[in-house]
């Protein structure tokens, strides 16, 4: 037995943990458990927790149901919110085929798939993200538009503090989980706030935007509330992002810097950034994966619709931060298109792969956009060489599935399911009729 | 750890296999001064002194060998060298001749021995020492971490440690007040060449931090452009 793994089964006698749960997530992003009792903790290392996975989205076969979660020993966390009597405890899971390999519908482990290639050229990513998400008085849909909590009301004050004692109880709860938390602050839009994770290894990342999202919607809940990350809720305010900082490490430096070039900026990071870029329009299927995303990125604000970078043009999909003198291991770039309601592990997955594409056959990078390009009309930016992001879902799934990068990056089980799902979805979105139509063409028709 | 004297120096082959093998590091002084020149900052962890080998010669030898080596442990008591405790190796003919002189050392062992037998004293002795890793309590402060039992807590309460901050922790509390490079932990505790690099180090650092709360946050402290240390720096 692994010494992670007696750590765990003496930790769990010790504080006489009564139930662990065991982590994973589907295809579509979604946080999935299954519970086990101390008892089975010993076979569970060793053989792995078979289910049958026919239930969780992306995880159907043809032949055979079921699968095998193989819990993380290394992901072990009492989990906070337990009861003081009933402790319990989660662990992150990988899931494999009855034969052990790697099941092809695990986005975990097509995340790790992709970081071991990068391994393979001794680069390790690593990211951190800005977490954005509205509080509502509810999350129901019958009961109409959502409320924000601190609306401009009556009551501003009194309504303001419960949204900031919320996050603050969610910052103290993840720091207690082991999630450092970089900022947080109230966003621009009524009840929008905005959670900054610290620089980690991209597969912690991930696995600590799936607790983030879990602690956050819960701490809402048991004062009454409700958290969203759903990527546009309001109409007329900005949605919700999530603007990802992203660099690779090579032997324990920061791969993207070079003390020579005039901003510090390596080959590397430059072939990196043009691979982003030459990929942006077949991933941003993942990184923006609902009908609702695409109303985000149709703003002119903190959602950059168009294929650019620059080092400060808010209007670029990427942007390269100004760093201070003497800190060469913060050297990265910021991708601006993805939201909180992506997939982390097969965003991270695209991400890496793109820009090691670039990396790989040493793409070009485009010049710098400085001016501002909402000001510009399609003509104009087409001239310039730059396209815009998909308009929609479904363009978006259009030119993924001609995408060889998503398809091998993904795996041919994740990439037809992903798009076989994605386009039920956005044809059962194009069916229906909005209150926008209505509103609009009712009196008049 | 720190690696242990052993006297006397050629360190008979049997002797050197058996701490090789229990992992024990270990560095040999053919005398006194020996030991003296190559004593660590803050003195031996322990000494090995086998009374049942003449100084020099190597191979079995009669009390000759058993005065030197009381030379030896005598002027550890006297101070010449700092050793915090003294095993000492004799064989069963020497036995009746060491119930006067008790005081030289802390423990010794039957020359030649059983290497379970050795093993246990060693840790046994160096245990109580409070200065090798594998001990089963380390206490800092607020802080105590039971090894046997993986557990910590911090003022009585306790710490709910991922198993990397927990081995991340018993390093730098087992070595209070030592500077360490990212590299040395990332080689030490992790233990080999992983992923991360030594961001790695300063990713757990501060996830550590945050469960040791602010008020002891302070225990592992940055030193700028070396690494990390813990504990209150002896030089304030």
């Amino acid at each position: 037995m692994e010494r992670e793994q007696e750590y765990v089964l003496r930790t769990v006698e010790e504080r006489g943990v009564r139930l662990i749960r065991l982590w994973f997530t589907d295809v579509l992003g979604q946080l999935k458990s299954v519970a086990i009792t101390p008892a089975e903790l010993d076979t569970a290392f060793s053989e792995g927790v078979q289910f049958d996975g026919t239930a969780i989205d992306g995880f159907s076969r043809v032949h055979e149901s079921d699968v095998l979660a193989r819990p993380d020993a290394t992901s072990f966390e009492l989990l906070p919110w337990a009861k003081e009597d009933e402790p319990s405890a989660r662990m992150f899971c990988d899931i494999s085929n009855l034969d052990d390999t790697p099941f092809a519908g695990d986005p975990r482990q097509v995340l790790r798939r992709n970081l071991d290639e990068a391994r393979t050229h001794g680069y390790s990513f690593f990211a951190a993200p800005e977490v954005e998400f509205f509080y509502f008085a509810s999350g129901d849909p019958a009961l109409g538009k959502p409320q924000p909590l601190d609306h401009a009301s009556y009551f501003d004050l009194t309504t303001a503090d419960v949204s900031s004692d919320l996050r603050k109880r969610t910052i103290h709860m993840l720091e207690g989980m082991g999630i450092p938390v970089e900022y947080s602050f109230h966003e621009d839009s009524p009840s929008q706030h905005e959670i900054d994770l610290r620089y980690t290894e991209a597969l912690d990342v991930a696995d600590n935007i799936m607790t983030l999202r879990l602690v956050v919607k819960k701490i809402a809940l048991e004062r009454g509330t409700y958290a969203t990350f759903m990527p546009k809720p309001l109409n007329g305010v900005q949605g919700s992002g999530m603007h990802t900082h992203l660099s690779l490490f090579k032997d324990g430096e920061n791969a993207f810097h070079d003390g020579e070039h005039p901003y510090g900026w390596s080959a590397t990071a430059r072939r990196f950034t043009a691979g982003v870029l030459h990929h942006a329009r077949e991933i941003t299927a993942v990184t923006n994966q609902l009908v609702n995303s695409y109303k985000r990125i149709a703003e002119t604000s903190e959602a950059p619709p168009y294929v650019a970078w620059a080092r400060n043009n808010r209007s670029a999909l990427v942007r390269v931060p100004i760093r201070r003198v003497g800190k060469p291991e913060s050297a990265r770039i910021e991708y601006r298109a993805p939201d909180p309601a992506c997939n982390p592990y097969l965003a991270f997955s695209l991400l890496l792969a793109a820009g090691m594409r670039g990396i790989a056959e040493g793409y070009e990078l485009p010049e710098e956009t400085n001016i501002n390009l909402f000001d510009l009309d399609d003509a104009a930016r087409h001239d310039m060489g730059i396209e815009p992001l998909p308009r929609s879902l479904d363009e978006a799934l259009d030119v993924m599935e001609r995408s060889d990068l998503v398809r091998k990056t993904l795996g041919d089980h994740i990439f037809e399911w992903f798009l076989r799902n994605k386009r039920t979805e956005w044809s059962e979105y194009q069916s229906q009729v909005t209150p926008f139509e209505l509103e609009r063409y009712l009196p008049s028709w | 750890m720190e690696p242990l004297l052993v006297f006397p120096e050629p360190v008979a082959p049997e002797l050197a296999q058996a701490l090789d093998i229990g992992g024990w590091p270990w560095k040999g002084a053919a005398d006194i001064d020996a030991a003296r020149r190559d004593e660590p900052a803050d003195g031996w962890v322990g000494a090995i002194v086998m009374a049942t080998h003449t100084v020099g010669m190597g191979g079995p030898v009669g009390p000759a060998g058993l005065d030197g080596a009381l030379r030896f442990c005598r002027a550890i008591r006297n101070g010449d060298i700092n050793v915090d405790s003294v095993l000492l190796l004799v064989n069963g003919g020497q036995l009746s001749e060491l119930d006067p002189r008790e005081d030289l050392f802390d423990d010794f062992c039957l020359h030649p021995f059983q290497p379970i037998e050795f093993e246990t004293r060693l840790k046994h002795l160096f245990r109580r020492s409070g200065r090798a890793e594998d001990i089963d309590l380390i206490e800092y402060g607020p802080l105590a971490m039971n090894l046997e039992t993986y557990q910590a807590v911090i003022d009585g309460k306790p710490l709910d440690l991922t198993y990397m901050e927990y081995e991340l922790l018993k390093f730098l509390a087992a070595h209070p007040g030592k500077v360490f490079t990212r590299e040395t932990l990332l080689n030490r505790v992790w233990g080999y060449d992983y992923y991360g690099g030594a961001r790695t180090v300063d990713v757990h650092v501060r996830r550590l931090r945050a469960k040791l709360g602010e008020e002891h946050a302070g225990l592992i402290q940055t030193i700028r452009s070396v690494g990390y240390s813990f504990g209150r720096s002896r030089w304030v």
